[in-house]
């Protein structure tokens, strides 16, 4: 019986590993959503470079507050350029229409994205963004090909530009690298992206932080209650055999 | 004793309480695998509250729907937790039907004179089946919309009439804010058909009693006062066994919910976090995990002059060939513990095949993976098919008179 539940277990093994991503190598975004001072940063770079075009409409500003260890002062002072009511959510004033007249496509709200394509996918989509006279803005993502948005961030990252190499007669992005540079270094660049990351992270479930902390208490009163209910089960089957 | 006695006259309390709980008498031996069907209950109830409660939030609109579970996930009190009690509960309840069904398959539950209890059983799955295809329409997400497309086209490939049996299920010639509505409406009905289905089930197994791992009839063999000597009591032993059984679940269920809700894509799917979108397919439409292993073998199965129905005849068919499992074993004995080498081999095979048809599921098709999911539909069927012949060549073993440890 053992054998056959253990044989069921491993059998499963392959499909739960499985993992799910495109072609494109992807760094690890490495965030931590319960690191206050990363997501307040964070939210300071959403707003600032994110939320001229993006929305997080299900974001509420308050909340948004309350939850990074800001006051409603401090979140209306900083972080809120587009309405004054606080219990607001993170919308933006630019027409759709509008958008898709400059951009092509109407930018995506960013609520949820982080759990649409994955920490990982952000991450490294912000840092790559390469030099492509032949688009539009003048910039193509490795991550995201043809994607209709500029560089938002060159000022910070500086310019990158692509080195390519020949694979089967084919030419090939084999990594970008730093043109011209921005204000900041790689490592201090990659920080901030991770920064951003971490708060879309966080906008894409507010809750996940106190989730996993409340997590622990469920399963050590679930684990005591299971003893006491096993050895009320002793108990009752002492006498059959 | 009175107040009792004052409902006894005007309802069988009593006699309800003693023929299914306090003497009714189940085989001493169950194992593990006996757990499944009061987990199953308890997750059935669990779904039903959580949903009324989500359902009280929810908006069943195009438009509304997306942003409706966000504001639960967000706004409403607990609402994260009402949430992924229900979308954890989803995957939980197959995951234990499974099991319910592989402990039938194991031990011959199927066998006379269970036969009817096992049809209600696949009833119960189908609608089961259905409930949980309409209930995932409502996040309104891409692999809502995709996998709600993929499957209702099924119904089109129909000779004559899948066109307008299409249309008439969807209420219109796409996925569209008329489908959403009525798939809320049925997501909302068919759990109590099903709760009804359940009952009907249990009365089913009160009247023939419950089967146990050795395949045994209890009844056969009673004391003096005609109480199997092989039974106990449900109530109080199973139902204080089942309390720990329980605990044991919920362990497992709240590490899922409060620490992997999404459980790697396969309890929520990523591409479910973008609203649908009418205009935009996705690259690879998935179901989740629990249809996968049917719909592999709807895409195993080629098209014959352009026409998908085959493989769909093929998927229903996978579906509703469960019904006739009790009269396709012709072994003398019910349980895998005194059947042969032969029927373990094939029993194990089977479990592997289910579970490699379920991964090629979830996987975009190549040829490799596209034979082997013909060689493994080939083999679900062989399973079912060839039972009567395999199941007769076993060398079984002898049963024991009495139920073993």
């Amino acid at each position: 019986m053992k054998k056959l539940i253990l044989a069921f277990l491993l059998a499963t093994v392959p499909v739960l590993s499985m993992a799910a991503g495109g072609g494109v190598h992807l760094d690890d975004a490495d965030v931590d959503v319960t690191d206050t001072e990363s997501l307040q940063r964070g939210a300071k770079y959403f707003v600032n470079y994110c939320m001229g075009c993006h929305s997080a409409k299900y974001q509420r500003y308050n909340r948004m507050g309350r939850d990074l260890g800001l006051t409603d002062e401090e979140v209306k002072e900083n972080l809120m350029f587009t309405t004054e009511n606080i219990g607001d959510t993170m919308t933006i004033a630019m027409k759709p229409a509008d958008a898709e007249k400059w951009f092509g496509v109407i930018p995506p709200d960013l609520s949820v994205t982080a759990r649409s394509r994955g920490v990982d996918w952000i991450y490294t989509y912000l840092r790559s963004f390469y030099v492509d006279e032949s688009k539009p803005f003048g910039v193509n993502n490795l991550v995201f090909p043809d994607v209709g948005m500029p560089h938002v961030m060159w000022g910070m990252q500086g310019v990158q530009k692509a080195v390519y190499k020949e694979v089967d007669g084919k030419k090939v992005v084999e990594r970008l690298e730093i043109a011209e540079p921005g204000s900041m270094n790689t490592e201090e660049f990659d920080g901030a992206m991770r920064d951003l990351t971490a708060f879309l992270s966080y906008v894409g479930e507010p809750i996940q932080a106190k989730r996993r902390a409340m997590g622990k208490w469920v399963l050590l009163f679930i684990g005591v209650f299971f003893i006491l209910a096993y050895l009320l089960k002793k108990e009752y089957w002492k006498d059959i055999h | 004793m009175s107040m009792l006695n004052w409902i006894d006259e005007r309802f069988p309390l009593t006699k309800v309480w003693n023929e299914h709980l306090a003497e009714y008498y189940a085989p001493r031996n169950f194992n593990f695998w006996y757990f499944m069907g009061s987990l199953a209950m308890l997750v059935l109830v669990m779904q039903i509250f959580t949903g009324v409660w989500l359902a009280m939030s929810y908006k069943p609109d195009a438009d509304l729907a997306f942003g409706s579970v966000e504001y639960i996930m967000r706004d409403v009190d607990w609402g994260w937790l009402i949430r992924y009690m229900h979308s954890t509960g989803a995957s939980a309840f197959f995951i234990v039907i499974y099991l319910h069904m592989f402990r039938g398959l194991m031990y011959g539950s199927y066998r006379k004179p269970r036969e009817l209890l096992w049809v209600i059983g696949v009833v119960v799955y189908l609608v089961m089946m259905a409930t949980a295809f309409m209930g995932y329409l409502l996040p309104w997400g891409q692999m809502s919309y995709w996998g709600a497309q993929v499957i209702v086209n099924l119904f089109s490939a129909v000779p004559f009439v899948g066109e307008e049996l299409g249309v008439w299920i969807r209420g219109d010639y796409v996925i569209s804010d008329v489908t959403l509505n009525r798939f809320f409406a049925l997501h909302f009905l068919l759990p109590f058909i099903l709760a009804a289905l359940v009952f009907v089930h249990i009365v089913a197994l009160h009247r023939v009693g419950s089967n146990n791992p050795d395949g045994i009839e209890i009844k056969e063999n009673k004391d003096e006062n005609g109480i199997p000597k092989d039974g106990i009591p449900f109530h109080p032993y199973y139902s204080v066994k089942d309390i720990a059984g329980i605990a044991g679940f919920l362990f497992l269920f709240a590490a899922a919910l409060f620490y992997a809700p999404e459980m790697g894509g396969y309890f929520i799917e990523h591409p479910n976090f973008e609203p649908a979108n009418p205009l935009k397919t996705p690259d690879h439409i998935a179901p989740v995990w629990y249809f996968t292993p049917f719909y592999a073998i709807l895409r195993a199965v080629p098209s014959i002059a352009g026409s998908a129905f085959p493989g769909v005849i093929a998927m229903f068919g996978s579906i509703l060939i469960m019904f006739f499992l009790p009269w396709l074993d012709r072994s003398p004995v019910k349980s895998v513990r005194y059947k042969g080498g032969l029927y373990k081999v094939i029993l194990g095979l089977f479990v592997i095949d289910f579970i490699m048809l379920g991964y090629l599921g979830v996987k975009p098709t190549t040829d490799l993976y596209k034979l082997m999911a013909q060689i493994g539909t080939a083999y679900y069927f062989a399973f079912f098919l060839l039972m009567p012949i395999y199941s007769k060549m076993d060398k079984t073993k002898p049963v024991p008179e009495r139920v073993t440890k």
